[in-house]
């Protein structure tokens, strides 16, 4: 409910294209960043006489998709002609799904504030992507066809979201899982996965639906988010002050953050939707489904459940894990080698996440191996290092690429826990910084942590810290350092 | 020795003979069609484009090839103009594709070239074929050889008029709704469509796709057939092919009615049939029976309803179909201030009258409040009068039914009145809207001289049996050795 007292009502419709080496009906490669109008054929370009005919890796994939969300997957489905004159769509008719779509049903369930949250779907179908327009100052327009013909798939969820953040965290999830399941890259900003939205407002309590107004060309998870905002706001205005919602379909203006009208319902338009004659009717055997079934990896939701069971991690820890398959695969090896899960979780957590973050990319050809990471993992925990040694192992691992016990021996970081050895560094830092001891003396124990700071700086981070701390706090009383 | 020429009405398989024993050459048979083009054409009308170099150099290399393995080596075939050939011109008839050349061949054109075939040129026909006359054509109406006041039907009218005049042995054309037998049985030759699906449609120009079919235009049922097996056959580009071979075609002297089982219409209706085609019809009939076959009377279903669903379907699917000449990418394009008007004037200026009232009508039938009774009874009307045909089969070979309810008509004579011309396609679009194998044959002469031609329908995939009953029903009525062909000696034929 927002502050008027309304409810927002939020659909989602999700286009998401397939990570296919060929488009959905022709053999073009279906690649972005080509030079312009270099990947098309008579097919993509829609010339006279040429015929589509259906990529099954796509097929496959959507059928994936469908599985993993538990939609029933038609045995037959039916392409169908969505008529619009748009420059970018050279048969000036987008082959898609109309009544008869590839999945029905469904739906996408992740924890939030550790409950399970379940957004249902009404549909999910095949469809080929059109090109790309390029406005040119003086009013010319180019079309690149690239794209044109690239599989993608709807996601169609029922009106059950009531809440402008909930939208945004279901986007992420499903983009999680179009990632997990390997079939889209869910590239928001490049326009691999694009959202548009519905929404409707009503008084809470109310079983009708109002009138709902379409947003487009939401380009992030913050746009969809901002987006829902305003038009809820602006269609409570309208009914606050007694007006009446039209149908309309409006623009986000990534820019200036603003919604724009781009058509009323005068100019709605009629698809004439009618089944494509030049498919036959897409069939989909049990064979396909199963295989697709059988497959499937663990998804998501059960991945962090069973991490947080397994490996006893926080429901946070889990989720971070668990953002991406490879991640939770990396990381389970590492907490499986090692046999210290939580240590493990720390430090994917703290440095693989953070180098990731830096050098930008996923962790495949990360070039630190799990079975390295775990090396460390021990070595920290084991107590050969210490946890700040172990920080600097890491970033050796990572830039010269060498084995972590190589790298303790090479700079010397295994842990000094000889007390005479550290005895001497202990006294080296008393006799440095007479100020300090003094006020100490005078009864600022707190200074302790200081002179441990010292010391583990003078060892460059191998001293044994509890050790260090046992050695001053004697020597600052008064005792004499073992001597 | 002076070259045999295919004016004199040479057939696919004589040309076949005389290479055989060595008594032509290719080079010498395509050149006595292009002779003949230069000859007749003039006053016919039927080609849009003539490859005389490119078919004159191909005919030299096939000279000295061998032909073992090409069952149409060395054949001149002309191609209706919505075929695809790589390179060269392909308009459909219209003023929106003038100077388009295709960067792709049709399958069915890959495959004549496999099997031997040259190309001689373009085809005349009604613009995206949409028409029963030709002269919906942007260049010029082709006219009847036999009489060349009167219309060669349509749309594949230039293919049927150049068989015909003997300029060429065979034709390709194309099928949505009787294009090919219309004006075969117009001009007097021999025009056959497979069961949908039979040839590749990959590379023709789309009218209604779930309809159209490319087939075979030739002097003789033998023609055809040896067409149909080269370019029949399930293809990796069109989904729609059938998978299933196409069966073996046989038109040779063993073809017989003996024993087959022939369906007559009980009723044509109230198509008002010319006192020619119903002599031709009764003649038929009796020749079948004495000739051995069964010949029972059944009940067709509605032949008004067939035609009805034909143009709903047909329209709406043209709609679309034709939506992408729009001047964005090919073709012609008349420039504007704004996308929309340019859309608008482009199709405007590039469509004639009767693609624009059928873009109009199939727009109206898709339309939301519209779909449900046009588009949606007629796709359900045509899944009954399928399933009726599907019954019927079950107790016979083949149905023999007129080809159009009268001869050719006048040029101009049903330009102003479409629906009497839609009415032309009658008894043709049955076997569309069903999906069946049909052909025209000619079989007799009206009191003015002009050809009319019957119909046999067969049941899915079963064009051998459709062949046979051609093959032997041709050889029966004797219509090449009764009829007198076009040229000097008509009344204001060629």
């Amino acid at each position: 409910m927002n502050d008027r007292g309304y409810e927002p009502v939020i659909g989602l419709e999700v286009h998401a294209q397939l990570l296919t080496r060929t488009k959905l009906f022709c053999r073009c490669p279906a690649r972005y960043g080509a030079e312009p109008n270099t990947l098309v054929c008579p097919v993509c370009l829609g010339l006279p006489g040429s015929l589509p005919s259906v990529n099954a890796a796509a097929v496959a994939m959507a059928v994936r998709l469908g599985v993993a969300l538990g939609c029933r997957i038609a045995p037959v489905s039916i392409f169908a002609r969505k008529n619009y004159f748009y420059p970018d769509c050279p048969r000036n008719y987008q082959i898609s799904m109309y009544d008869a779509p590839l999945c029905e049903g469904g739906a996408l369930e992740y924890p939030v504030d550790g409950q399970a949250r379940r957004v249902e779907l009404e549909r999910i179908h095949l469809e080929d992507d059109a090109g790309k327009l390029l406005h040119r100052p003086g009013g010319n327009s180019l079309v690149d066809f690239n794209r044109c013909g690239v599989p993608l798939v709807e996601i169609v969820t029922r009106p059950v979201l009531h809440d402008p953040e909930d939208a945004a965290v279901f986007l992420q999830r499903l983009r999680q899982l179009l990632r997990w399941l390997g079939i889209c890259d869910g590239n928001l900003e490049e326009g691999s996965m694009r959202c548009d939205v519905n929404v409707s407002v009503r008084r809470p309590g109310s079983t009708m639906l109002g009138t709902r107004t379409e947003i487009k060309n939401l380009n992030s998870f913050k746009a969809v988010e901002a987006g829902i905002r305003l038009e809820v706001e602006r269609q409570s205005r309208i009914l606050d002050s007694q007006g009446v919602v039209e149908q309309q379909t409006s623009l986000w203006d990534a820019r200036r953050k603003t919604l724009v009208v781009m058509r009323g319902k005068e100019e709605a338009h009629d698809y004439r939707y009618f089944p494509e004659p030049d498919l036959p009717p897409l069939e989909v055997d049990a064979g396909l489904v199963e295989r697709e079934r059988s497959l499937l990896p663990e998804l998501p939701l059960a991945r962090e459940v069973r991490l947080r069971e397994e490996y006893s991690l926080s429901a946070y820890d889990a989720g971070v894990l668990c953002a991406e398959r490879r991640l939770a695969e990396y990381y389970e090896q590492v907490a499986r080698t090692s046999g210290e899960p939580k240590a493990s979780a720390n430090l994917v957590m703290r440095e693989v996440l953070t180098a990731l973050k830096e050098r930008g990319g996923g962790i495949e050809g990360f070039p630190v191996a799990p079975d390295s990471l775990a090396r460390l993992v021990r070595l920290v925990t084991e107590g050969t290092i210490t946890v700040t040694a172990g920080a600097t192992v890491f970033e050796q691992m990572l830039a010269v690429g060498e084995e972590p016990d190589a790298v303790v021996e090479r700079l010397g970081l295994r842990l000094i826990s000889d007390e005479g050895r550290l005895a001497e560094i202990v006294e080296a830092v008393i006799a440095a910084n007479p100020q300090e001891v003094e006020r100490y003396r005078s009864g600022k124990r707190q200074l302790l942590k200081f002179f441990v700071g010292q010391v583990m700086k003078e060892s460059e981070g191998a001293a044994d810290p509890r050790l260090a701390r046992d050695l001053l706090e004697r020597r600052l009383r008064g005792d004499a350092p073992g001597r | 020795m002076t070259a045999p020429r295919a004016s004199d009405g040479l057939r696919v398989g004589e040309i076949e003979g005389l290479y055989r024993l060595g008594e032509a050459r290719p080079s010498e048979i395509v050149a006595s069609c292009l002779d003949a083009i230069d000859a007749k054409d003039t006053s016919v009308g039927a080609f849009v484009e003539v490859f005389r170099d490119e078919a004159m150099r191909r005919a030299s290399e096939l000279d000295g090839e061998d032909p073992s393995g090409r069952p149409l080596f060395g054949i001149p075939v002309a191609v209706k103009d919505n075929i695809c050939m790589r390179g060269m011109p392909m308009t459909c008839g219209s003023r929106i594709l003038r100077g388009y050349r295709p960067p792709y061949d049709a399958t069915v054109v890959r495959r004549l070239r496999e099997a031997g075939a040259v190309i001689i040129g373009t085809t005349n026909m009604d613009e995206f074929a949409m028409g029963s006359s030709t002269e919906h054509s942007s260049y010029r109406p082709t006219r009847n050889p036999w009489d060349t006041d009167c219309a060669p039907g349509g749309s594949s009218g230039g293919s049927a008029a150049a068989v015909a005049a003997g300029m060429v042995p065979a034709a390709l054309g194309s099928d949505t709704g009787g294009s090919i037998r219309q004006p075969a049985s117009f001009c007097g030759v021999t025009g056959l469509k497979g069961t949908w699906g039979r040839v590749s449609r990959a590379g023709l120009v789309a009218f209604a796709s779930s309809l159209d079919q490319i087939g075979p235009v030739a002097a003789d049922v033998d023609g055809c057939a040896r067409i149909l097996s080269a370019i029949a056959g399930a293809d990796g580009i069109d989904s729609t092919a059938l998978a299933s071979p196409c069966p073996v075609l046989d038109a040779g002297p063993s073809a017989s009615l003996e024993g087959l089982r022939i369906g007559m219409p009980r009723s044509t209706g109230d198509a008002g049939l010319d006192p020619a085609v119903e002599a031709a019809l009764s003649g038929a009939v009796r020749m079948a029976g004495s000739a051995g076959a069964e010949v029972a009377q059944v009940d067709l279903p509605d032949l008004g309803l067939s035609i009805a669903c034909y143009y709903v379907i047909a329209t709406a699917e043209a709609s679309s179909n034709l939506a992408r000449y729009d001047g964005v990418r090919y073709g012609m394009r008349v420039g504007a201030p704004t996308t929309a008007r340019m859309y608008a004037r482009t199709r405007s200026a590039g469509f004639g009258d009767e693609v624009k009232r059928r873009i109009l009508l199939g727009t109206f039938v898709l339309s939301a409040g519209y779909y449900e009774s046009y588009y949606g009874t007629a796709c359900a009307v045509r899944k009954w009068i399928g399933e009726s045909y599907q019954r019927l089969f079950e107790s016979v070979d083949l149905i023999m039914l007129p080809t159009a309810p009268g001869p050719a008509f006048r040029l101009g004579e049903r330009l102003e009145d479409p629906v009497s011309m839609y009415l032309s396609d009658i008894f043709t679009t049955p076997a569309n809207v069903a999906g069946l194998p049909a052909v025209s044959v000619p079989a007799g002469l009206s009191a003015d001289g002009l050809p009319v031609g019957l119909q046999l329908i067969a049941g899915e995939g079963r064009e051998d049996l459709l062949i046979r009953g051609a093959a032997a029903l041709e050889r029966e009525l004797g219509f090449r050795e009764r009829c007198v062909p076009p040229g000097p000696g008509s009344r204001s034929g060629i």
